[in-house]
């Protein structure tokens, strides 16, 4: 199966339009974000509270994508995780322990990202699994250390059927194309990813790369 | 309740699917996948294989004149730092910085690191 059959950012047009029917959340408050506008973003790799060891990298390899794609320099993870390494950070706990100002020294992000996997993996129910992945995140300003952005992420993907033909078939092509190659739970990232990162009035504002830099709507 | 409504939500995606036309940003080639082998099965896509498979998605995105993500060139030229070869990692970082002079001061610093060495 070609994995491109469903590009990934197809779930963003997907997740917004599934959303954009339901206008009981609050809108988050962008007042810092808009304040404090970062072109550049460094993800660091995340704090993993899931019972999977692999779940952090997994993720990480994830995460460039739907914010770059959302108009942001991001910094090249697996380099910088390389960096931080050799730098004698072995672990995700201690680079999250790195001052901004040396963040913004060393690196010259204007802003990090603080992801904390959550939840990461299957659990077999009666006749379906169902794979889940959750995830938190923090976007703090260098310069000041304010948060900008907070928001959480989660999706969910079965196995098994619902009985129902039509609705089967899609869902079990899409499955089948999102599933491919690659263990479920690291596919389910790019589905969590869409909701905590794409989420209109929720997600990340436009980045200055994005044609749609600066039309966001206004704060009431 | 949940048999009508997946019915629902699976044509009201049909349209959706249909029309995957919208262009995205950049050109991401093998870079997230060769991220994820790497650390998914150590050792198993070598600086090498890194190396050859970016310098594919490069060409061809070159040929259809299209721009490479943020992290591209960074990660190729680190690629090729490890692989001992210095000036190709040079230019792959001087790349990254023309093309996001946003990581101006990381690159800087890599540049730095191959002049030492």
């Amino acid at each position: 199966m070609n994995p491109r059959f469903f590009p990934r950012w197809a779930g963003c047009a997907i997740l917004g339009f599934a959303l954009a029917g339901c206008g009981t959340v609050k809108p988050y408050d962008y007042t810092n974000y808009r304040e404090h506008p970062p072109r550049s973003i460094l993800v660091l790799p995340p704090l993993n509270n899931s019972t999977d060891v692999k779940g952090s990298y997994s993720y990480l390899s994830t995460v460039t994508y739907p914010i770059a794609e959302r108009g942001y320099y991001v910094f090249p993870v697996a380099v910088i995780d390389q960096f931080l390494k050799e730098n004698g950070m072995p672990t995700a706990g201690e680079m999250h322990q790195v001052p901004l100002n040396k963040v913004a020294e060393i690196i010259g992000a204007d802003a990090v990202m603080y992801i904390t996997l959550e939840q990461y993996g299957s659990k077999y129910q009666v006749i379906n699994s169902a794979t889940t992945v959750r995830v938190r995140a923090k976007l703090v300003d260098t310069k000041t250390g304010i948060l900008l952005w907070q928001g959480t992420g989660e999706a969910q993907q079965n196995s098994g059927g619902s009985g129902n033909i039509i609705g089967d078939l899609v869902v079990a092509a899409l499955t089948q194309a999102i599933n491919s190659g690659t263990d479920a739970a690291h596919d389910t990232c790019r589905l969590a990813n869409v909701g905590l990162f794409c989420t209109k009035d929720q997600g990340l504002l436009y980045g200055p790369y994005s044609p749609k830099y600066g039309t966001d709507a206004n704060p009431k | 309740m949940s048999r009508p409504s997946r019915l629902v939500w699976s044509l009201a995606l049909l349209p959706l699917l249909a029309g995957c036309a919208a262009p995205t940003l950049y050109t991401w080639g093998h870079y997230e996948d060769l991220i994820y082998t790497s650390y998914d099965k150590p050792g198993s896509v070598p600086p090498e294989l890194q190396a050859e498979k970016l310098e594919q998605d490069y060409q061809k995105a070159r040929a259809a004149n299209k721009r490479m993500c943020p992290g591209f060139h960074a990660q190729l030229g680190y690629a090729y730092f490890q692989l001992g070869k210095m000036d190709q990692a040079r230019q792959e970082f001087e790349t990254e910085e023309a093309d996001f002079p946003e990581s101006a001061v990381l690159m800087d610093r890599m540049l730095a690191k191959l002049k030492k060495t």
